[in-house]
């Protein structure tokens, strides 16, 4: 009797892993070719001369050493480091203070979410490239307002020393999707809380310092670790507003834009592909150390 | 790398930020004083300014593209004192081919991930969402972990490959790995959406006689429209932005799709007729934009309909 009940029940379990591995073939196939398949070729292209045209050459840690002296690639790590290190924290701070002030049941919310979340989905297109290309040129938008106060505005993107400046605005100009997620979470908050710490007597700021920050720490450390991963692959709007040069002067090369230019530029795939590798690292190292201190400041409730 | 345990992530995720209930405001009596009021309305006042210079740009590209050439460098204003239509119809047959045809080509990429994100995500997470089977902890972390993987780690191999089975300059690179559910983002997305309906939907399912197709495709799917258009709305423009693939698989003109054709239009005009070069650039936009307005109404939808925990 109970053997049976045992051998029927493991061929239901058999049956289920079955119908499951049907439903995961897609992405089995996926991850093993266009994923983990081409991640391990990337590691050996790493440790060769590859060229596309003829087979690749063994050349041992020699792609990795040059990294060390090749200034454009330092120079590219120092963009991207000040690009992310500058807009994602902007970019977070706009988000939130504007996801409070929306939160306190105004009116015209819909039309307000609408509005600012609007960027956020058009700031990845090569169109908006074009356009903060114009609105920060010499004779551009920017300058036409200053020239309204008598100012004669620089060529923005002209200037080494403001070009990469006009990239973070332009990421910051794309706050709208964070904002809307630190919405979802201020509404999750229950409201009991601030009803009772009002009781307490607790003020406003510090019903915002005590309870609203706290319990959106999880929010705001999904927004900071997806930020950053997306910030070290800008491509698009530097390649767009500097003409794929990352000019002037390489302010706006960004890591991925050198990238581009070593492999499909040059057709250095070897060491293309352990630039790729070093990215990775960076990456990995940036999310495990903000792991790390995610545990003295982010809060999560027991009850979930 | 780091684990990323499912947990650790809050379960507020961008999904259920774009479906939250919109209930529970936590609005105060309509401001009863002058204070208030005054507070009210400078809180308005700022909330409307910061939108104004946002959109600002974006008016201003679109009354330029209607403006003659000669004044777009002096004229700031979002209404053109005089009009001028020759932009579209120059900048649409400016480069080798209409501009249809690259719109056309766009259309086409964009489809062929729809359908793929949609069929092969919502089939990884079901299997990941409700099926028991070995390894299934060690494989979602994986596959958690690729959301994290920057794309140039694979590009590399992913180029010779497909150069190698003459693949570059055809749509196949840009949407055969949809059909492979790559798009980890909408696996996550989709299995926190199925983890949130009740398990006895798919139990009475069973005791009905359906095998898991049919729980899949009967009972799981249509109940969630809400996680389905969320990925639909995404992959769409996501895929009409997409700019880095693009321009590595397309490089003939008649292949090209409407990102790649506007970024050689900038490099063929250098800057010498940014009226048609705006024409072309809002030319792009709009479907954008009229997916974020069907997409806005859609998702307001979902949110009454489902009840995320």
């Amino acid at each position: 009797m109970t053997t049976q009940v045992t051998t029927r029940r493991s061929f239901a379990l058999r049956h289920e892993e079955r119908a499951a591995w049907t439903f995961l073939l897609p992405w089995f196939i996926g991850m093993a070719l266009i994923t983990i398949g081409p991640m391990i070729a990337s590691l050996y292209f790493s440790f060769t001369d590859y060229n596309l045209l003829s087979a690749p050459e063994w050349v041992g840690g020699a792609n990795y050493e040059r990294m060390l002296t090749d200034a454009r690639l330092h120079k590219s790590l120092v963009v991207t480091f000040t690009y992310v290190l500058i807009g994602v924290p902007l970019l977070l701070v706009t988000a939130l203070a504007l996801a409070i002030v929306l939160n306190r049941g105004i009116r015209g919310l819909p039309l307000y979410r609408s509005v600012y979340y609007l960027p956020s989905l058009l700031g990845a297109s090569v169109a908006v490239g074009i356009l903060w290309r114009q609105v920060f040129g010499k004779e551009g938008l920017v300058n036409q307002f200053l020239a309204l106060f008598g100012v004669e505005g620089p060529g923005w993107i002209s200037n080494p020393d403001t070009a990469l400046m006009t990239l973070i605005v332009l990421h910051v100009w794309t706050f709208g999707s964070s904002m809307v997620i630190f919405l979802a979470g201020l509404r999750q908050i229950p409201e009991e809380l601030y009803e009772a710490a009002s009781i307490d007597g607790a003020g406003r700021w510090r019903q915002f310092r005590s309870i609203t920050v706290p319990l959106l720490t999880p929010i705001i450390f999904f927004n900071l670790i997806l930020g950053i991963i997306n910030s070290f692959q800008t491509f698009t709007q530097a390649f767009v507003v500097s003409g794929g040069t990352g000019g002037p002067a390489d302010s706006t090369l960004f890591y991925s834009l050198y990238l581009y230019q070593q492999a499909f530029g040059r057709l250095n795939m070897g060491y293309a592909s352990a630039m790729a590798w070093l990215l990775v690292v960076i990456i990995a190292v940036f999310t495990a150390v903000n792991f790390y201190f995610s545990k003295r400041w982010v809060f999560y409730s027991d009850q979930d | 790398m780091t684990r990323i345990d499912e947990t650790e992530i809050s379960p507020l995720n961008a999904t259920q930020a774009l479906t939250a209930p919109r209930s529970r405001w936590r609005s105060k009596p309509a401001g009863r004083n002058t204070a208030d009021r005054v507070r009210g309305l400078t809180k308005h006042a700022l909330l409307i300014a910061v939108g104004a210079v946002m959109l600002y740009p974006l008016l201003w590209m679109l009354a330029s593209s209607f403006k003659p050439e000669s004044v777009i460098f002096s004229d700031p204003s979002l209404w053109p004192s005089e009009w001028d239509f020759s932009h579209y119809a120059k900048g649409w047959n400016a480069l080798a081919h209409p501009f249809s045809l690259f719109l056309t080509n766009s259309a086409i990429v964009v489809a062929g991930a729809l359908i793929g994100n949609l069929l092969t995500c919502s089939m990884a997470a079901y299997a990941f969402a409700r099926l028991r089977f070995r390894g299934s902890k060690i494989l979602f972390a994986a596959m958690l972990l690729t959301l994290m993987l920057p794309i140039h780690v694979v590009l590399v191999p992913q180029y010779v490959v497909f150069s190698n089975i003459g693949w570059v300059n055809t749509f196949l690179p840009l949407i055969v790995p949809k059909f492979l559910a790559t798009d980890a983002f909408f696996i996550f997305l989709m299995v926190q959406f199925f983890r949130s309906l009740p398990r006895e939907l798919d139990e009475a399912a069973k005791l009905d006689g359906a095998g898991y197709w049919r729980t899949y495709f009967q009972v799981l799917l249509p109940l969630s429209v809400p996680a389905l258009a969320t990925t639909a709305i995404f992959t769409f423009i996501w895929t009409w932005n997409d700019f880095f693939a693009q321009l590595i698989y397309l490089t003939k003109p008649a292949v090209q799709t409407a990102p790649v054709a506007l970024r050689n239009y900038v490099d063929a005009t250098s800057g010498a007729s940014w009226g048609s070069l705006f024409a072309m650039s809002i030319v792009t936009l709009i479907p954008v934009f009229i997916v974020f307005l069907i997409g806005q109404r859609y998702l307001v939808k979902g949110i009454a309909t489902t009840g995320l925990k």
